[in-house]
């Protein structure tokens, strides 16, 4: 039992994370793998802006240049702001609504694993003979076409981390629907917990479109199926049609919760309530309808024909009014408040001009017959970019410096914190406004290289200016977090000094159990009810007695790690085949040890009961004295 | 009315915008320099979708700025507790009501352009012997080239689009081997080629916009296609409608053997036998539509750049040097191309030099 943990070494700490099911470890966990891979993604996308300052090019080949716009997106996408968001979700949801945990802590665990091996085995390919190259969507005619175990990499990696995030989603619905503490209606409920709740419901419906979208792509590339090739009766807009209708709820997957952390951070510091909270949740719920009705706008130009461009045109168009909403809410929520412009506030400030910019654009796009000229150009990138930068990774960025005591106890420093804000916003819009302008000048998205005298030059130029500055700012966040956790100066319940919900009502970072008494919600902003009523404290909904944990558990990592070693078989066999048996004999032996593995652990899992233990009243009350570090 | 007089105010701006965007790009390039009426269109419907959107942003903007300026703490003062207010269903139902009227002013000329753009009845119309009157062109997107195939006058080409001005010019479009996107950026939006069916569209070029863009615009692929995507440029030719048709008597006069203009050449078409050339590439204008492995070379002397990228800006010894570039380092201009380079071993220097000669003889209409 990992209870009692004070000082300890490393490997005490290392065999602690790697066992825990304690969704505030979890988010640590998401917090610094998504970190990490945001840092790889990030170097990716420097490449990418290098290679175009210039016309005619030559920093990178073509074909390691088709590999880095790829794995950008991937990364970016799957590994870097879904992880990030979970690491939020996970450190704040349970605690907003006032439970001990989530539902199922082991489920949590294993959702992170299996991301975090679908992402290193992604990433393998880098070294093992090539990345994948037919970009992020991986469009079936040239992803079948690839060479190597590119794609191969794709397919089993985003599969195996497709599971780990398809399991994360179902775990925050069963959570939320369940374990809000007493007198938490759902309209009660803080934006971000809302916001979760939708989203992880788009995760529920979306993934298993792209699930079955990568199953025939594997089926096709492995074990010789031809579901998208043409010449045996195949189709490759059926995997369009499988990618987008994931690809588009995807976008407002990512988009909903940094909406929710926005909305906590004006209501916390325009000291004020959120303005037309039930205008907010609709338009969220609504957002996130919508999102499943539009993914034809992705392929507008694909021919479809005029009726079905139409329909999905005025969809898309749509979903500008519950945005909207949102927005004058936002600026209406601090309209007559108090405001603090601290770092989390800055970016939740620049976020609305960004947004609305990659907002405006997006309805652009919806014009069907203006988008055969958008489609596929560095419009469509500047597009993409305004609203997942402006809107995800500010929302992010807010995001860490918001929650970042309430995870570690430490605040990162304000100023550090501002300067990393004017770098990042002002190196956002210098490298991606210009792109608007170079996709309508006749420029095309995942070029390699441009030519001169095409009137290209000083647009690429200045955009790979701007991608330096952005660089520099994440630079000073790390710096920044490396000075704040060496001085490791420690905060209290309410470090902002103006929160509202129930994560600010307890110890930063809170006790492994949460809430020693559950506490009672009477009313939205249960925390500032109180405190407007003068009560440093929540009144507890139950008396104190014993709380019941769960064990910490090996098995979620040994399941994730046997459907990586399998990967590895299911990978290899391929060329087993094509050399009649005389090379990569080990293939199909790994590929049984990896599923045997996985099996086995399931096995262990289901017939060893595991009751958990109870933490006693009695430490409970003990652990009072001794200042809640139990 | 209100909204009449709105338009009336927007109209400065309209004009204002279009001004400033007209100088953006390169008319041979540019889609913010409409060059026929389908990229009329659509730049039309650009203008207008930026104008609601260049208003939206205009309001917000006020509020925000007026809200983050008056409303800071250190204005209100530190120990303000502000006024918690729930919401008001009177702003919520204007900020619903407005968006949607805007949206469905953006979604009527959405759908009709959409329609419009996807009209092809013409494409069918004959005239009384049964024959068509439009002109349609094949379009075959191959990695990183482009097959030019007009089925009703039995001619095709490679890379240069040669396309009559002021008419609607008909396109069937697919891919022979992976997705691409075909798209001439100053004339009209793209259209997919896909591998497995056949895609309609009609651009149309406008003769006065065409000369301002010396009569040769850009088209790109727009769809990633390999590691040359970024190359798989062609050029489009605009020649008057008399102009076209003197080019297509040329081309379907043409022989089907070349004759060679001199000793060199004659040895260069014997190379072009021996090295294979002859088994992907035909060299008349009447051969090889729709199954060719690489570019029809029949008007190849021609052509306005080689590979489709390489500009020699009209110089004879440049345009020489690009093509022996080319047959020896096809790997390196193209990466991932199918054709592949020659090195000494396969070709002597001796037999390019002839085998250049043939090729740059290659011509049908500047003749």
């Amino acid at each position: 039992m990992s209870t009692v943990v004070q000082k300890k070494g490393f490997f005490p700490v290392l065999w602690d994370y790697l066992t825990t099911v304690d969704h505030k470890k979890i988010a640590i966990l998401y917090l610094i793998s998504g970190g990490f891979f945001f840092l790889v993604g990030g170097l990716e996308a420097m490449v990418i802006r290098i290679q175009l300052a210039v016309p005619d090019s030559n920093f990178v080949s073509a074909g390691l240049y088709n590999e880095i716009l790829t794995m950008h997106g991937t990364t970016m996408i799957f590994l870097a702001a879904m992880p990030l968001l979970f690491a939020f979700m996970n450190a704040v949801v349970p605690l907003q609504i006032g439970a001990r945990d989530v539902a199922f802590p082991f489920l949590n665990s294993l959702g992170f694993w299996l991301f975090f091996f679908g992402g290193i085995f992604l990433n393998l390919s880098w070294f093992l003979g090539g990345a994948p190259d037919a970009g992020w969507t991986s469009y079936a005619s040239l992803s079948l076409a690839s060479e190597g175990h590119g794609i191969d990499f794709y397919v089993l990696g985003l599969q195996i981390s497709g599971a780990g995030t398809l399991i994360a989603g179902i775990n925050f619905l069963v959570t939320i629907i369940n374990m809000r503490a007493p007198g938490m209606t759902y309209m009660r409920m803080p934006l971000f917990t809302w916001s979760t709740f939708v989203a992880s419901a788009l995760i529920l419906f979306a993934f298993p479109p792209l699930t079955v979208g990568l199953f025939l792509m594997l089926f096709d590339r492995m074990f010789g199926a031809n579901f998208f090739d043409h010449t045996m009766g195949g189709n490759t807009i059926i995997w369009e049609h499988l990618f987008w209708i994931f690809g588009h709820p995807e976008v407002y997957i990512l988009i909903l919760p940094a909406f929710g952390i926005f909305s906590e951070i004006f209501a916390t510091f325009s000291r004020k309530r959120l303005f037309g909270y039930s205008a907010m949740v609709f338009a969220t719920v609504l957002i996130g309808f919508l999102g499943f009705m539009v993914w034809v706008h992705h392929m507008f130009t694909v021919g479809l024909g005029p009726t079905a461009n139409a329909i999905f045109a005025v969809a898309t168009m749509a979903i500008a009014v519950p945005t909207g909403v949102k927005i004058f809410n936002w600026m209406l929520t601090m309209w007559g408040g108090s405001i603090k412009f601290t770092t989390p506030m800055l970016y939740a400030v620049a976020f609305i001009p960004s947004f609305v910019a990659g907002g405006v654009t997006g309805v652009m796009l919806a014009v069907a017959a203006a988008d055969y000229q958008y489609h596929d150009t560095y419009f469509v990138v500047a597009h993409f970019h305004y609203v997942i930068i402006g809107g995800v990774v500010l929302g992010l960025l807010a995001g860490t410096h918001f929650y970042w005591p309430k995870m570690f106890g430490t605040m990162l420093n304000e100023t550090l914190g501002k300067v990393t804000f004017w770098l990042f916003l002002i190196g956002f819009h210098l490298t991606f406004f210009i792109q608007h302008f170079l996709g309508l000048m006749g420029m095309p998205r995942r070029i390699w290289k441009y030519l001169p005298n095409q009137g290209l030059e000083v647009g690429n130029a200045i955009s790979t200016v701007g991608a330096f500055f952005m660089a520099a700012g994440v630079l000073v966040l790390i710096y920044n977090i490396i000075i704040t956790q060496v001085r490791n100066e420690r905060v209290g319940n309410d470090p902002w000094g103006d929160g509202r919900t129930l994560e600010w009502a307890i110890a930063s970072p809170p006790p492994f159990y949460n809430f020693k008494q559950l506490p009672l919600v009477r009313g939205l902003d249960p925390y500032w009810i109180e405190k407007m009523e003068g009560n440093d404290r929540m009144t507890p909904a139950e008396p104190i007695g014993d709380i019941h944990m769960p064990n910490n558990s090996f098995i979620p990592f040994v399941m994730s790690l046997g459907l990586f070693i399998a990967a590895f078989g299911a990978m290899y066999q391929v060329d087993w085949r094509a050399s009649d048996g005389a090379e990569y004999g080990w293939a199909i032996p790994v590929l049984v040890i990896g599923m045997l593995i996985t099996i086995g652990s399931m096995a262990v899992r289901s017939l060893k009961d595991d009751h958990g233990y109870h933490v006693h009243k009695e430490d409970l009350e003990k652990d009072d004295e001794e200042g809640g570090r139990l | 009315m209100k909204n009449g007089l709105k338009k009336w105010r927007l109209l400065p701006l309209f004009t204002a915008l279009a001004f400033i965007l007209s100088g953006c790009g390169e008319p041979f390039l540019s889609a913010l320099q409409p060059a026929g009426e389908v990229a009329q269109m659509q730049y039309d419907l650009m203008l207008l979708s930026t104008i609601i959107m260049v208003v939206v942003i205009i309001v917000v903007m006020i509020i925000y700025v007026i809200s983050i300026v008056k409303f800071r703490r250190a204005k209100v003062g530190e120990n303000t507790i502000p006024k918690q207010v729930e919401g008001s269903h009177k702003l919520e139902i204007i900020w619903t009501v407005v968006p949607i009227i805007l949206v469905l002013i953006l979604a009527v000329p959405t759908v009709a352009a959409t329609f419009i753009l996807a009209d092809q009845t013409e494409m069918e119309a004959v005239d009384e012997e049964g024959n068509r009157t439009a002109l349609v062109v094949d379009v075959r997107a191959n990695l990183y080239w482009w097959e030019f195939n007009y089925p009703d006058l039995g001619i095709v080409t490679a890379q240069d689009l040669v396309v009559p001005t002021d008419q609607n010019v008909y396109f069937n479009v697919i891919a022979s081997d992976v997705k691409h996107s075909f798209w001439i950026p100053a004339v009209g939006g793209k259209i997919d080629t896909n591998v497995e069916n056949m895609n309609t569209f009609y651009l149309h070029f406008d003769g006065e916009k065409a000369q301002e863009a010396d009569n040769l615009f850009y088209g790109k692929c727009a769809e990633l296609c390999g590691p040359s995507h970024a190359l798989m440029d062609f050029k489009v030719q605009t020649l008057s409608p008399e102009d076209f048709d003197n080019w297509v008597t040329a081309m379907q006069e043409a022989e089907a053997e070349p004759e060679p203009q001199n000793d060199l050449a004659a040895r260069g078409e014997e190379v072009f036998g021996e090295q294979g050339c002859i088994g992907c590439h035909a060299v008349s204008p009447a051969q090889g539509a729709g199954i060719s492995q690489g570019p029809n070379l029949a008007t190849l002397g021609e052509r306005s750049r080689v590979a489709g990228i390489l500009d020699y800006k009209g110089d004879e010894e440049q345009h020489e040097a690009y093509i022996k570039e080319w047959i020896r380092d096809a790997d390196r201009l193209k990466p991932g191309n199918t054709m592949g380079g020659y090195n000494e071993d396969d070709l002597s220097d001796e037999d390019l030099d002839a085998l250049t000669e043939y090729l740059m003889g290659l011509k049908v209409y500047s003749e």
